[in-house]
């Protein structure tokens, strides 16, 4: 009796484990059911908003703390004939572009973006997959560019647009006004002290320290200031996004 | 000692409504996590210990697979782990060279955004309801009357004994309506203030929005991979206690032990 109970506990056990297993796979592609587990992430972006200051500076670390090397991930090299023109005289030819809803749209030069006033900031870099790697960025904070352009008062979202495709679809993020305005996100044009090396992004990277890696779009040709999401590549405010099912928040 | 005449006890059912329901609901989250944790560890398969740690930095552990071999290298040991860890066979038999097997995750196929969807979802659950029972476990007094380590359970000879207890089936069979011994109680405790909130805090030390918030936390466990590492480790230990839990639940009589875990049972005997 014991033993058969036993024998059937375990059978069922077994069974009950492979359920769930095909449970949990029906389930996560299950659109209702991806709704409600989604909820968490809006739950996790509420609450870190309203821990603590909104302005909260990330951390900052020492030049001993560096990574001896920064991993390059996703595009290391955009691949394109006007890319490598541009790169082969310095990208002198470089423009940043700010359109959409700004009161005075602009055009930068790599040069022009350089003149203003920088700043230098040691960060670690956490990527979605789980990797971490510590760089010294420099650039010019994005706030100075917004006050230069001036955002209309319908402007929501910041969105990025970049010069890599990845799987024939151009790369582009997106991030709201507040972390738009926040001291240390900046368009980085050194890392470690040099020019940005191709491969994390030259000329121009976006950082914004208080997100996961697939945020800090790289190769950037133009900022656009929109009132919603709803209109860029398929609605959900980047590349993963859209592809993966990434979450627009990358907080955690 | 006085001994209560049993018409003084009041009935008090041997798990508490508070204890079941946790138990079973913490259970879920536990089983989903882990797996959803397997999922998101699959994305990258090494563990450092300090503040960065990428590919080209010194992994402390690692799955991987080369020439159709899986292995798992911890510090210098390399172990062959081929059909389980690094390389398997998915259930239509195609080789996959993730981490973790699909058996072990949700969902069962690679899909990192799916993976930390379950992850954080469950997380939200397992936090308020870790805090809820500890809270009501303290103002019912559980913690205080149960799980409470007395002055001298803690004597070697009475921890020994314990330890020669847990070998001897004939006694464990019989323990099942005593009090928790000493091993028993050292476990739960470890569990339910250590290894579970451990889990919370490494987690949260993950997100970069948090490390902002509260860089406290990131210091506290040596940086963020040490934090990853931790969570890693820690989850493990928690598969531990999930194992011997197993043991010793069919070892004392199986579907006694859950049948109380679900109505409550009777109540528990009185001390030895």
């Amino acid at each position: 009796m014991t033993i058969l109970t036993r024998r059937k506990l375990i059978t069922s056990a077994a069974i009950g484990a492979g359920g769930l297993l095909t449970g949990c796979d029906a389930l996560t592609r299950n659109p209702a059911f991806q709704h409600v587990l989604a909820s968490a992430e809006s739950a996790n972006f509420t609450v870190q908003r309203a821990l603590g200051d909104r302005m909260e500076l990330a951390s900052e670390y020492q030049v001993a703390d560096l990574s001896p090397v920064f991993r390059a991930n996703g595009t290391r090299d955009p691949g394109t004939s006007d890319y490598a023109a541009s790169a082969a005289q310095g990208f002198a030819d470089w423009r940043l572009r700010l359109t959409g809803l700004f009161v005075r749209p602009q055009t930068f030069s790599l040069a022009a973006l350089q003149s203003f006033p920088q700043r230098t900031q040691i960060t670690r870099h956490d990527c979605v997959e789980g990797w971490s790697a510590i760089g010294q960025w420099t650039g010019v904070p994005l706030k100075l560019l917004l006050d230069i352009a001036q955002l209309q008062a319908s402007a929501r979202f910041l969105v990025f647009h970049c010069a890599d495709r990845l799987g024939g679809r151009p790369y582009y993020e997106s991030i709201d006004l507040l972390d738009g305005s926040h001291p240390q996100t900046i368009l980085a044009h050194r890392l470690n002290g040099e020019p940005l090396p191709v491969a994390n992004g030259a000329p121009l990277r976006l950082r914004v320290e208080r997100q996961l890696g697939y945020k800090q779009a790289k190769y950037v040709t133009g900022i656009q200031a929109v009132a919603s999401l709803g209109g860029i590549g398929e609605g959900k405010g980047g590349y993963w996004q859209d592809v993966a099912n990434y979450e627009w928040y990358a907080g955690i | 000692m006085h001994i209560h005449k049993e018409s003084d006890i009041i009935p008090q059912p041997r798990h508490r409504l508070t204890t079941r329901l946790w138990h079973w609901i913490n259970a879920l989250c536990l089983l989903v996590l882990l797996m959803s944790g397997l999922t998101i560890f699959n994305a990258h398969p090494r563990l450092y210990w300090g503040e960065y740690g990428a590919n080209n930095d010194y992994a402390w552990m690692a799955v991987g697979s080369s020439e159709r071999i899986g292995y798992l290298r911890l510090g210098d040991m390399r172990i062959d782990t081929t059909g389980f860890l690094g390389n398997w066979q998915d259930s239509s038999g195609r080789t996959q060279t993730w981490a973790f097997p699909g058996w072990a995750t949700i969902p069962s196929y690679y899909s990192l955004a799916d993976g930390r969807r379950w992850h954080f979802f469950f997380a939200w659950i397992f936090s308020f309801g870790l805090t809820l029972f500890m809270i009501r476990s303290l103002w019912n007094r559980h913690i205080q009357s149960d799980l409470r380590m007395r002055r001298q359970e803690w004597r070697p000879s009475n921890i020994w004994r314990s330890f020669r207890d847990h070998s001897r089936i004939s006694v464990i069979r019989q323990s099942w309506d005593k009090p928790y011994n000493v091993i028993q109680k050292l476990s739960y405790i470890g569990v339910i203030f250590i290894l579970l909130p451990l889990m919370i805090m490494t987690g949260l030390t993950m997100s970069p929005a948090m490390d902002a918030n509260w860089p406290l936390l990131t210091e506290l466990f040596g940086g963020r991979q040490s934090a990853r590492s931790l969570h890693f480790i820690a989850a493990f230990l928690l598969v531990l206690f999930f194992l011997i839990h197993m043991l010793m639940v069919l070892l004392s009589g199986p579907l006694r032990q859950t049948r109380a875990m679900i109505t409550g049972g009777q109540a528990r005997g009185v001390d030895k």
